[in-house]
């Protein structure tokens, strides 16, 4: 049956937007901002990232900033239990169904996400692990992002010994599982803070980034552009940075993409063997492993960290996805139903004039 | 090609040497193993701290003890593999060998599935591009890639075990769920079949009616409670076996690989009787090999009886038909175990667990009864695996297909008028199995330590729990004995892949200056 279908289009007449004369980069931020998955994607990260970073008391360079949210995750109100159903204690009183519904009506609450054990508001909380996440997740992208474009630019470009020498060692690195190396420094870094484990997570994660980068610039240099620069006179400086590194820039920002979407669930799970974040911060991935147990009776306990994880993680990799549609120049435009029917019309048009 | 093999070894040992080496110090100096017995109060804590110091060779600086560590590596080369002492004095291979079966167990099915599915949906995905399946299943392997393992686990534990033995003890399906599956089935079969509005909506009404009546069949005649095929029901499935293993891989205009493979459908349920006799034998290891022996014997024989020329095609599609039809008989035979099973005392009516790797109170003895434990143990770790590794097969095997079906050689096969089966199954598919080969032999080396976490969600004592316990105990020549093995497997499997695919694929060919 799966056979049968013929009437795929396989190249219809984009007379539009693909023949204009238009720029590398306004070509690539056309398909980008076209792209429907990548644009609900930013928007939801955006709402995330404001949500979650305007929540809570925020200090930065001497300047505190007074969150609007009325808890912080030291605050210890009493636990709610009398309006809780089932004898469970510090339910949440978020509700999202209306009043008509025969729900309780949109309202927020005392506590919309209910309270852990001992009263915290679990709003805060998860608030605050959400921001530890990004945070980890942008200091991994960052720094992993750097150091492979970096080795994996002088390798390809300068090849002989020094590819072959960076090459190795990239090699060694990547042997040694992520999981291995997150859980040793994880493990021992892990109680200098949660921007010290990033930082070196992030020194560890940009083996396959760099591969990417030296295959570009591999490609890349022997294009007659770059004979055209040497000729002019050009240092391997100026070649490298003018000339190469904007052609390779579409392959590093969608492996640095992935490499983010990868870092947010690399940091979950170390924390959730216990090497990561370590008390008393929070991260998503603490308070899931902290409350697996707790699903059977208070169930928000876990629900809501991990909501926040597979949001934020889909929404990178959406982003990734239109990114990737956008620089791949063998992409073609993805064919609407739109496109159809004006194949359809023109067609007829073809039959009756002929 | 001996040369290129020698020299890709020869590097291959050297990034082994370097990333061991790096490892073991990066583990040395981050943690001391004695800190625990610096501050115990033990009697006999000094005693202690000296057995461990002469054990693990403590009192020698870390890039010295690594070449200790070394030589013991290096014996293996005269047959004396010396991993070394974990800290409670156990051989660290002792602790390797019992963990590696384990190990095995969990990953091997979950791989395997997830090779299949992802596969298949990934190319059917590809042959529907931009289809509303094809958003969808781009939706949900986005979805799968972004979910951690244990929170999968968790919700795993909560819906598939605890509710579903719960819904044990009053198997009949409640109207919502009737009417949520059917519609989704409907919703599924006509997405992935496709075609004109009036095609979809035929294949929805049939597609949704069917696993309605089906549901309602099941749960009025409680065949939750005693499942099993039985003799009838298993001949309509081995039919519809032999069509369609008929038609994707000869299609179904050879008549020769149909009638063989319903011969062999007819023998099999001829045969059904006999063959459960054979299964309650008591040498089952002496059976076993020969029933499957006899099921091919009995597939090429067939063929060549209905197959007068090219034989090849036909033998395939039957000993493929014959290997499936049997696996269901070993699917109906466990099927039949549920009953007992479920009545066991050990078992007390709750079949799916949560935790371990096998039930400790089932009395061993019954070979179907212990089978269907590890079976049923398998369950909810395989459908995590699965879960989360399938999204990365869909989204390979879609693209390379539909990089595939853009080169000449397909315009050229369909221009001289080959079946759309033809082109797609002989053409297309085996071109995208190319690359997907040296993914896959990756994959399964690098998932050999990588179910570090599933193991710990599903209690399972592998080789991530040992790698987990070496950590947590600064236990190094532990560590560096799981690290060597997977370390190991990985730049093997990286080896394997290139050659693989240079014997593959005649364009490539291998570097040999």
């Amino acid at each position: 049956m799966i056979f049968k279908n013929k009437n795929v289009p396989t190249n219809l007449d984009a007379s539009n937007s693909e023949t204009e004369s238009l720029s590398q980069s306004q070509i690539v931020r056309r398909r980008f901002l076209h792209h429907r998955g990548a644009m609900v994607a930013i928007f939801a990260l955006s709402a995330i990232i404001i949500l979650v970073f305007s929540a809570l008391e925020l200090k930065l360079f001497g300047l505190k900033y007074r969150g609007w949210w009325k808890y912080n995750i030291t605050d210890m109100p009493d636990l709610a239990y009398k309006e809780c159903p089932g004898g469970t204690i510090g339910c949440p009183t978020m509700s999202l169904r209306p009043t008509f519904l025969g729900g309780a009506g949109i309202r927020f609450g005392e506590h919309p996400f209910g309270q852990d054990d001992v009263g915290h508001d679990y709003f805060a909380l998860v608030m605050r692990g959400a921001q530890r996440s990004l945070l980890v997740t942008v200091i991994i992208g960052l720094v992993g992002g750097a150091i492979g474009t970096v080795v994996g630019a002088i390798s390809g470009f300068y090849r002989g010994w020094v590819d072959a020498v960076l090459m190795r060692f990239t090699d060694f690195i990547i042997t040694i599982p992520t999981l291995i190396i997150g859980s040793v420094i994880g493990y021992h870094f892990g109680n200098l803070g949660v921007t010290f484990l990033a930082l070196y997570l992030g020194l560890f994660a940009w083996t396959g980034l760099s591969r990417l980068v030296r295959g570009e610039f591999l490609t890349l240099r022997e294009r007659e552009f770059v004979d055209a620069a040497r000729v002019a006179g050009a240092s391997n400086r100026r070649i490298i940075f003018k000339h190469i590194l904007p052609n390779a820039v579409g392959v590093i920002i969608v492996s640095v993409t992935l490499l983010m979407s990868g870092a947010i669930l690399l940091e979950t799970a170390l924390s959730y063997l216990g090497f990561g974040v370590v008390a008393p911060d929070v991260s998503l991935g603490v308070l899931i492993s902290r409350y697996q147990e707790a699903f059977s009776t208070r169930p928000w306990l876990f629900w809501y960290p991990g909501i926040f994880i597979v949001a934020i993680a889909l929404s990178i990799n959406f982003i990734g996805d239109g990114l990737r549609d956008a620089f791949d120049p063998r992409q073609r435009r993805r064919i609407t139903r739109k496109d159809r029917q004006q194949a359809r019309v023109m067609k007829r048009k073809v039959a009756k004039d002929a | 090609m001996l040369a290129y093999i020698m020299r890709r070894l020869g590097i291959l040992l050297v990034i082994l040497f370097g990333s061991s080496f790096i490892l073991f110090n990066l583990a040395a100096i981050s943690g001391d193993p004695l800190a625990d017995l610096r501050i115990s109060k033990d009697p006999n804590a000094k005693q202690q701290m000296a057995v461990l110091i002469r054990d693990l060779h403590l009192n020698v600086p870390p890039p010295i003890r690594y070449f200790l560590w070394l030589k013991g590596i290096l014996g293996g080369l005269v047959g004396n593999l010396d991993f070394g002492k974990a800290r409670d004095g156990q051989l660290v291979s002792t602790s390797i060998a019992s963990a590696i079966p384990v190990t095995l167990r969990l990953i091997s099915m979950a791989t395997f599935t997830a090779i299949i599915l992802g596969i298949t949906i990934g190319i059917v995905t590809a042959l529907r591009q931009y289809s509303r399946f094809d958003y969808a299943m781009t939706f949900v392997s986005f979805l799968l890639f972004s979910l951690p393992i244990f929170w999968v686990a968790v919700l795993l534990k909560e819906f598939m075990a605890i509710q579903f033995n719960n819904f044990l003890r009053e198997p009949t399906v409640a109207p919502p769920w009737l009417i949520g599956l059917s519609l989704f089935s409907g919703i599924f079969w006509s997405a992935v079949i496709g075609g004109t509005r009036k095609r979809v909506w035929i294949v929805f009404g049939f597609a949704a009616s069917i696993s309605a009546a089906l549901l309602t069949f099941l749960s009025l005649s409680k065949w939750f409670l005693n499942p099993g095929f039985g003799p009838i029901t298993l001949l309509l499935i081995y039919i519809g076996v032999a069509f369609g293993v008929t038609q994707l891989s000869v299609g179904l205009n050879s008549r020769a690989a149909l009638k063989s493979s319903l011969t062999m459908a007819a023998l099999g349920i001829v045969f059904y009787f006999p063959v459960q006799k054979i299964f309650m034998a008591e040498n089952k290891l002496l059976f076993f090999p020969l029933l499957v022996l006899v099921t091919i014997g009995l597939a090429v024989g067939v063929s060549f009886i209905f197959a007068k020329i090219d034989r090849g095609p036909t033998i395939r599609t039957t000993v493929i038909s014959a290997a499936i039809m049997g696996l269901l008989m070993i699917i109906d035979k466990l099927m039949h175990t549920w009953k007992p099973y479920m009545e066991n005392d050990a078992i007390n009516a709750r079949p799916v667990p949560t935790i371990g790797q096998t039930n400790a109170l089932l009395e061993p003895g019954n070979y179907w009864l212990s089978t269907l434990d590890i079976v049923m143990h398998l369950i909810l770790p395989t459908i995590a695996l699965t879960a989360i590794s399938f999204a990365g097969y869909i989204r390979y095997s879609r693209g390379t297909l539909l990089e595939v079906l853009n080169q000449d050689y397909i315009r050229t096969a369909r221009a001289k008028g080959l079946t759309e089966r033809t082109v797609i199954m002989r053409h297309a598919f085996r071109n995208t199995l190319i690359p997907l080969t040296t993914i896959i032999v990756v994959d399964i080396a690098g998932i050999v330590g990588g179910a570090i976490i599933t193991e710990r969600v599903f209690g399972w004592r592998g080789m991530g729990t040992l790698f987990n316990d070496a950590i947590n105990r600064f236990d190094l020549n532990l560590l560096m004995g799981v690290f060597f093995l997977t370390a190991s497997l990985a730049v093997l499997a990286n080896l394997v892949a290139d050659l693989l695919y240079s014997a593959l694929d005649p364009r490539i060919r291998v570097n040999t200056q």
